[in-house]
């Protein structure tokens, strides 16, 4: 078998230095950075969105900006927290970064196809932007709902089609990559359960999406002819139906949580043991924990439309689908804290963000199991509360994770460190602001705000201050961060090949690395997680819970 | 002599329950109960809010124990323990939270058949076979679907979803409800009349025949815990009965255009004799016809 490589390009054609981050480059280093990087530019203009949300929030009356560009803003920052920040840094940045190391690789199983999936990401941003200044963004919402989408300004919702089309089809690329990746390019030697956890999270993420996003464009698909062609798919005056509409959005849309949180919880599941100076507890149990959040997330949709014409039946299985989900994610969170437990733990950037990812998608989870129970959904549906949960879910989990995974892997990408002072101040800031931004939400939405709304009740209006002056503590947390990331480049203490002393196999080789990986043969890293001092070890069978509980071996 | 840790984690555990307990019975974070139906939600509230309590406070107090307790001292580069797992450990918190989960989804199950939420709605054999409806004995149940038959006719459109239908009770009071961008239109079929704002009778079993004009909409009163999508070429169905008089927001809770925010009415719920003199003037039948038909007096 031949596997196309960087070195496939004739010298003369492939750019060298930094002209290879502007460029079809086939190397998976540069290509996980393209996508960090265009991710965090789509980060700040979504974030910019929610600035202008916020902003229009802060009183009780629609008076920041028009109605109609108000949902304008209101589906851009959906779209594009979604589809070019969260979806293709989780999965695209670190993924493409960290497997080809993981699995003991030169680069992916198909780098052409690698580049291909990442090029099609500035186009589909690009015009999702570009269609705000010319044709006017698409109105109804990241979920496009029928009638309403089909009633909009056309223009604007073709053009967000379009976008979501090449944007799913470039996670679809990167999930085939994935898949064949980590179970075809494996090193000689290295069997499946010695992976690092995060190739299981993006086996089981890249499951995901191979099935469930086609759905999802046959979808939008049949949506653009609605709008284009008038046909009545999802049009109920020609008999469509716009209940089916959402069962096949939701079919895509939730595994699409799973798609942004799995690779997150693979990426911690990293962080922890190296700062904690012990091995991932329950490596077993964590793999089929991911695996069972993936056969349960491809069944749990319709909770998404507990208030939609759904039968009696239907709410009912979907509830304990839901709620079943809890299950190992719960299993996830408990090894956490066991990975932690009597551990040598560093308190710098990267763990203090990965500890405030548990504490808050903990909080998003029960909420989470709350919001699966009917009867409790039937109130809050669609409401503030619902906001609330899935920004614990998405920032406090997810972004909160590639926060953390750039304080880790930093050193890595560039062989310089980021200032530890200037990461805990980013922490502090974001962690208050998010906290002080979402937390209002939850008794908002309990109370009868609904959410996607420009104007509201006035006796809500402290508490959308509060939640605003948080959003200006995020925004105000971004400036430490960035100074950082580009300060350090340069000026940054030198970090070494491996600063904080990890096992993973992408810390075995040179900070930055070279490409095709390593000089010489890939090494063999039976035991990713094999810290700790053997000498300090208790058998557990004599160990007695004192022992445990009381940080065994330190006395 | 110090304390066994066991005994310590013990009353920990127990101090945390009980508070957790006594932070779910105690902080009200909801709005006034103004149905038949807000006071069992509530109930799982409550019981949502205390297990969320006690899981949450544990695992954070857990979490910020271990940062403190396990920090990396100055100088020291070591490992710490090399425990890679326990099966023991795995089963417990395996078990617990599946038990925990099976508990909630019973009891939310519960909730929802007492909130009516499991009445068939255009399962015609299941209606056939029911019996007939039972003497209501408590107030409070007065919504439990359980004791009332399936709604609508044989040659009735299917029905979607909604929280149960109170068709087959005697004094029930139906009104159709159309939304369109950007206002709910109420009307009451018995006395013909038209309004934007729904005026209720208290303690009157209400039944909302919706429909949607142009895009999804949902009827939404916080008060009455009651949310359902109005959807376009689907009629749905929303039973409620009001239990405390006053005036509470009707707010669309479905995105559906630019006003969607100012797409707000207001139901009133009157004292029995207050909302026959609502009907009395309002109704044009009754404005020259003495006798309004088919309309109890409370």
């Amino acid at each position: 078998m031949t596997v196309a490589s960087p070195n496939d390009f004739q010298e003369s054609l492939q750019p060298q230095g930094w002209l290879r981050y502007f460029s079809f480059s086939l190397d998976h280093k540069v290509i996980g950075l393209q996508y960090l990087v265009t991710g965090f530019i789509f980060y700040f203009i979504g974030g910019a969105l929610a600035g202008v949300i916020r902003a229009e929030l802060a009183s009780p009356i629609s008076d920041f900006v028009g109605r109609e560009t108000y949902n304008e803003v209101l589906t851009l920052h959906g779209t594009v927290m979604i589809f070019l920040w969260i979806v293709p840094v989780v999965n695209g940045a670190f993924g493409n970064y960290l497997i080809p190391f993981y699995v003991g690789a030169r680069d992916m199983a198909f780098p052409r196809l690698n580049a291909v999936a990442f090029w099609m990401i500035p186009p589909a941003g690009i015009l999702l932007i570009g269609s705000y200044f010319i044709t006017g963004a698409a109105q109804s919402g990241w979920t496009a709902y029928p009638p309403l989408s089909i009633t909009t300004p056309a223009l604007g919702q073709v053009v967000w089609i379009v976008s979501v089309l090449l944007l799913g089809g470039s996670s679809i690329f990167g999930g085939i990559n994935f898949i064949a990746t980590v179970l075809k390019l494996r090193r000689p030697g290295l069997k499946l359960m010695q992976l690092p956890m995060y190739c299981w999270a993006m086996l089981g993420t890249s499951i995901l999406v191979v099935l469930s996003t086609p759905v999802l464009a046959g979808t939008l698909l049949l949506l653009s002819f609605d709008i284009v062609a008038h046909t009545g798919f999802f049009n109920p005056a020609m008999g469509g139906n716009v209940v089916v509409y959402q069962h096949l959005f939701w079919f895509y849309s939730h595994p699409a949580v799973y798609i942004m949180v799995l690779p997150a919880f693979g990426l911690v599941s990293e962080i922890l043991p190296i700062h904690s100076r012990k091995p991932l507890f329950g490596y077993t149990t964590m793999v089929y924990s991911i695996l069972a959040i993936v056969v349960l997330g491809l069944v749990v949709w319709a909770h998404h439309m507990f208030t939609s014409g759904t039968p009696p039946w239907m709410r009912l299985f979907f509830t304990i689908a839901t709620s079943f989900i809890a299950v190992p994610t719960g299993i996830k969170f408990f090894n956490w804290l066991a990975t932690l437990w009597g551990g040598k733990l560093a308190l710098n950037s990267a763990m203090l963000f990965s500890c405030a990812f548990i504490v808050n998608f903990v909080f998003g989870g029960i909420t989470g199991v709350a919001l699966a129970q009917v009867p409790f959904d039937i109130h809050v549906h669609d409401t503030y509360f619902v906001v609330g949960h899935f920004h614990y879910i998405v920032y406090g989990g997810t972004v909160f994770v590639i926060f953390a995974s750039i304080y880790h892997w930093y050193p890595k990408f560039t062989g310089r460190m980021l200032n530890e002072d200037l990461g805990r101040l980013h922490f502090l800031l974001t962690f208050l602001g998010f906290n002080l931004c979402f937390a209002p939400q939850h008794w908002l939405g309990l109370n009868g705000m609904p959410r996607r709304v420009a104007e509201y009740d006035p006796s809500f209006t402290t508490l959308n201050q509060i939640s605003s002056v948080g959003a200006l503590l995020m925004a105000i947390s971004s400036l430490p961060f960035l100074y950082n990331v580009l300060v350090s480049a340069f000026r940054g203490e030198e970090a070494g090949d491996n600063p904080w002393n990890a096992l993973t196999p992408e810390w075995l080789t040179s900070s930055p690395p070279p490409v095709e990986n390593w000089i010489g043969e890939a090494p063999l890293v039976e035991h990713p997680y094999g810290y700790g001092v053997e000498e300090d070890t208790l058998s557990l069978e004599a160990a007695t819970g004192r022992d445990l509980w009381g940080g065994a071996g330190r006395r | 002599m110090p304390i066994p840790s066991s005994l310590v984690t013990l009353l920990v555990g127990m101090a945390l329950v009980l508070s957790g307990l006594w932070v779910g019975y105690n902080v009200n974070l909801l709005p006034l109960d103004a149905s038949a139906n807000a006071p069992v939600y509530d109930s799982l509230f409550r019981v949502l809010f205390s297990i969320g309590t006690i899981l949450f406070v544990g695992i954070v107090g857990l979490v910020l124990f271990s940062l403190w307790r396990f920090r990396r001292r100055a100088g020291d580069h070591t490992d710490g323990l090399a425990i890679e797992g326990n099966l023991l450990l795995e089963i417990v918190w395996t078990a617990i939270p599946a038990i925990v989960v099976l508990f909630v989804g019973i009891y939310s199950y519960d909730i929802y058949e007492r909130m009516g939420g499991m009445s068939s709605l255009n399962d015609h054999a299941a209606m056939h076979r029911m019996p007939p409806p039972e003497t209501i004995e408590a107030s409070v149940m007065v919504a439990d679907a359980s004791t009332v038959s399936g709604g609508g006719t044989e040659s009735s459109p299917r029905v979607w979803g909604g929280i149960g239908t109170a068709a087959g009770e005697a004094n029930v009071l139906p009104v159709e409800v159309t939304a369109m961008q950007f206002a709910f239109i109420f009307h009451y079929p018995e006395g013909d009349i038209t309004s934007g704002e729904l005026h209720v009778p208290n303690g009157r079993p209400v039944e909302l025949r919706m429909k949607a004009n142009d895009v999804i909409h949902a009827f939404w009163v916080p008060q009455f815990r009651l949310k359902q999508d109005v959807i376009p070429g689907q009629p749905t169905v929303l039973t409620f009965t009001p239990t405390k008089a006053g005036s509470y927001p009707i707010i669309c809770a479905e995105l559906c255009g630019p006003y969607h925010g100012g797409m707000r009415s207001t139901v009133v719920v009157h004292e029995p004799d207050a909302y026959e003199a609502w009907f009395q003037k309002n109704s044009p039948l009754t404005a020259t016809v003495a006798s309004a038909p088919g309309n109890p007096t409370a």
